[in-house]
């Protein structure tokens, strides 16, 4: 035996660390930020013709990830099994997940990520960052292409209004959204019939009505307060219809100023009276969107702010023949540059085509196949929800909050309107919450409500950080 | 021989060490290296912006609402948790063995629940309109103390701080019970003997030969305080509200990376937190390091 090992038969700690150090190299190496741009891999382009107007090889594979939450993914398969029918010999990749963003982070990360994506539910990727870092494809052939199933239209014009604005980004559009949302007010048409109450045109007509309400001892608010962004929406259609269309624009084009339009002081302060009167459900400040909405469906209030899933959410809570249907929200004054029936929408389920795709056409393919008309009817029968495509609830029999939404967007034609800053600049829709959730609990006024929202949209205005996007 | 002990040391350690590295250590070195950069989470690639994302830091006020929460919390959870701890431990003591087993068991209930059914539950007892704390309060015609717990700013964080104390204390209550059995019975005979009351047992003899547990214990509930995430992310308003009142650096992270895709930013207050833990955790356990009592 050596005598040196008799000083030292086992390892020190100095030569373990050394030995660790020179392991931990090659993990350090496999880096977050270590994948470069590889050299394009796509499919090569079939020619296009008038069956194929996009140009889909006939053999390449296509992976289908949808979002499998309320709606399920069975529309998203029957979608599937027509491609397949259509291309017999491509292989069809199917995965239906909750949690999207998380499974497809590190797969746009390293540049292999499938070829379509339903970016939709909690913890979906930011749509203005992947924009930013160029990870989406641009649908204007898509959008060009020949509907599936109404011959001499294109896939942009069996749209409603609004749905392909709201997937473009800085003039590209990069995701179709599949379901349409309109917001307004909600409440039990069984029970303003049975107390003689009409639902209100005018915000004077809407203080009126509360005062009656609350005497017959009701309360004729409710919100989701838990989630400030519940009471935003129809404070924020308020100032919409007031101010019209250069108002959102102002907003979301981050103008100096822009919060402190009359359209939005006057809205705010409508809403700090709501609260000021006593008319919201006293404790709404706490209650998640399950509880207050419980709330409403038991009759304590009268009113509940929400989108168009509320019918859906609430199976199973309603009561029979409580026949809730959704009102839009009332005119500030006779000067609006809105009608009364102008309704914010907008569309969601949000579909994209990653831009490093294998299959970019396939996947395109695969979109206009479920936007087809005869898809877009079945998932709206399946969901008793309104789908992006134009007249697709046409014949069906539809519920009372269905049909109410059908109306109503019927009754708008094309005076919808949507925020965009909400999707563009999250943390200013943060602020926005924020300073309404306090607005509506007296915590601030009007005033400061302005110029609190001013001041964070002047932040992200200066952010050099950010990505800027105009309409 | 010598050969046979490296092989037998490296199959023992290198699994190990490699599992760390790559989980641990790695993605902590990762961490510094994005909060130097503009990395959005999704992109393959990353910018270099030096120290930006900490200059940020410095002026984003919501993050300051988190520190000043955190900082909160880190007071007052640790001391509250160990005097309840310590309270509950040292009357067990003196109850009678059987009783004193099955209070044990019963504090140690809410170890047993994840943080996050413990934020859920709590939630329904804070309800405004249904919850059992104000069903409670009116039942005994206290109803003018009822409040909206967690969507009023003056007591938004004083509930979140409840929560985490009651899920915690019992894990204490059974640290501090063991440490105590530890201490040599004819200590506490001697001290009775002595004319000492139970305050002055408590104070002179109990605490100090427990030092060391409440020291650990220190540590361990400031790491909890410093982190908060489960709780507030389910059970406050927003979540981290009203307007902030609730938030804490866990969530400022957390939605910076993951809402608003700015990952580089988000590392910046995860390498501020760490550091944060850290020192905590090297001031806590110098504090008392010199003065080790030896049981004879």
């Amino acid at each position: 035996m050596n005598p040196d090992s008799q000083v030292r038969p086992y390892p020190t700690r100095r030569t373990i660390l050394k030995s660790a150090a020179v392991l931990s190299v090659p993990a350090l190496g496999g880096c977050v930020t270590a994948g470069k741009e590889s050299g394009e891999t796509k499919a090569g382009g079939a020619e296009k013709t008038a069956e194929n107007p996009l140009g889909v090889k006939a053999d390449a594979p296509l992976e289908v990830v949808v979002f499998k939450g309320g709606y399920g993914d069975e529309y998203a398969v029957k979608a599937e099994a027509t491609y397949q029918q259509k291309y017999p010999q491509a292989k069809i990749d199917h995965k239906g997940l909750q949690k999207v963003g998380e499974a497809m982070q590190p797969r746009f990360v390293a540049g292999t990520p499938p070829d379509v994506v339903d970016n939709t539910g909690a913890g979906r990727l930011d749509i203005a960052t992947l924009v930013s870092a160029n990870q989406v494809t641009d649908l204007a052939d898509l959008l060009d292409a020949p509907s599936l199933d109404q011959p001499g239209k294109k896939v942009r014009d069996t749209l409603l209004p609004g749905v392909v604005d709201d997937g473009t980004f800085a003039g590209k559009t990069v995701a179709l959204n599949f379901t349409y949302t309109v917001w307004g007010l909600w409440y039990s048409k069984s029970l303003f019939a049975d107390r003689g109450w009409t639902y209100p045109k005018t915000w004077d007509e809407m203080v009126a009505l509360c005062a009656e309400i609350k005497k017959a001892g009701v309360a004729p608010w409710t919100y989701q307060g838990k989630y400030p962004e519940y009471i935003n929406d129809p404070l924020l259609s308020m100032a919409a219809k007031a101010g019209g269309a250069d108002l959102v624009k102002a907003v979301d084009n981050l103008q100096p100023g822009a919060w402190k339009q009359d359209g939005l002081v006057q809205a705010a302060t409508a809403f700090a009276e709501l609260a000021g009167q006593g008319y919201l459900m006293s404790g709404s400040e706490a209650l998640s969107h399950t509880e207050a909405q419980a709330a409403w469906c038991q009759k304590k209030a009268a009113f509940i702010p929400c989108g168009s899933w509320l019918e859906a959410e609430q199976k199973g809570v309603a009561p029979a023949g409580f026949d809730m249907v959704m009102g839009t929200v009332p005119a500030r004054s006779s000067s609006d540059k809105l009608p009364v029936t102008a309704v914010q929408a907008a569309s969601s389920e949000s579909f994209l085509v990653p831009a490093k795709a294998k299959n970019a056409a396939g996947g395109q393919e695969y979109l206009r196949i479920l936007f087809s008309k005869q898809s877009a009817t079945a998932f709206a029968e399946a969901n008793s929800t309104l789908p992006a495509v134009a007249g697709a609830t046409d014949g069906l029999t539809l519920s009372s909050g269905l049909g109410s939404v059908r109306d109503a967007v019927t009754a708008a034609g094309s005076d919808t309107f949507t925020y965009r800053f909400r999707t563009w600049y999250a943390p200013l829709a943060k602020a926005v919450d924020d300073a309404t959730g306090e607005l509506v609990n007296k915590r601030i006024s009007p005033a400061d409500w302005s110029t609190r929202i001013q001041k964070a949209a002047d932040a992200v205005a200066k952010d050099s950080s950010v990505t800027k996007f105009t309409r | 021989m010598k050969h046979g002990r490296w092989r037998f040391l490296l199959g023992a350690l290198v699994p190990a060490l490699v599992l760390h590295v790559v989980f641990v250590l790695s993605p902590y070195a990762q961490a510094f290296w994005l909060s130097l950069t503009d990395w959005t989470g999704v992109a393959g690639e990353a910018q270099f912006v030096g120290a930006d994302n900490y200059v940020r830091l410095g002026g984003d006020s919501l993050f300051l609402d988190a520190v000043r929460n955190n900082a909160l919390l880190l007071i007052v959870v640790p001391l509250v948790t160990i005097a309840i701890g310590l309270f509950l431990a040292s009357m067990l003591r003196t109850s009678s063995p059987r009783l004193g087993q099955g209070y044990r068991i019963v504090y140690f209930f809410p170890q047993l629940l994840s943080l996050v059914v413990i934020a859920v539950l709590w939630g329904f007892v804070y309800n405004p309109n249904t919850g059992l704390l104000n069903s409670g309060l009116r039942a005994i015609g206290l109803g003018g103390l009822a409040h909206s717990w967690l969507a009023e700013p003056a007591f938004a964080l004083i509930a979140v701080m409840a929560v985490l104390v009651w899920s915690s204390v019992g894990f204490y209550v059974v640290l501090f019970s063991a440490a105590i059995e530890g201490i040599p019975r004819e200590l506490f005979e001697a001290a009775l003997l002595d004319g000492a009351g139970k305050w002055a047992t408590f104070f002179r003899v109990t605490l100090p030969l427990v030092r060391e547990s409440v020291q650990v214990a220190f540590v361990y509930l400031g790491i909890a305080a410093l982190d908060a995430f489960a709780v507030v992310q389910v059970m406050t308003v927003g979540p981290g509200g009203p307007d902030g009142a609730t938030e804490v650096i866990g969530l400022s992270l957390y939605r910076t990376a993951f809402t608003y895709g700015k990952f580089g930013y988000a590392s910046a207050m995860g390498v501020a937190l760490f550091f944060a833990t850290l020192t905590l955790a090297v001031l806590a356990l110098r504090s008392g390091r010199k003065e080790r009592l030896e049981l004879a």
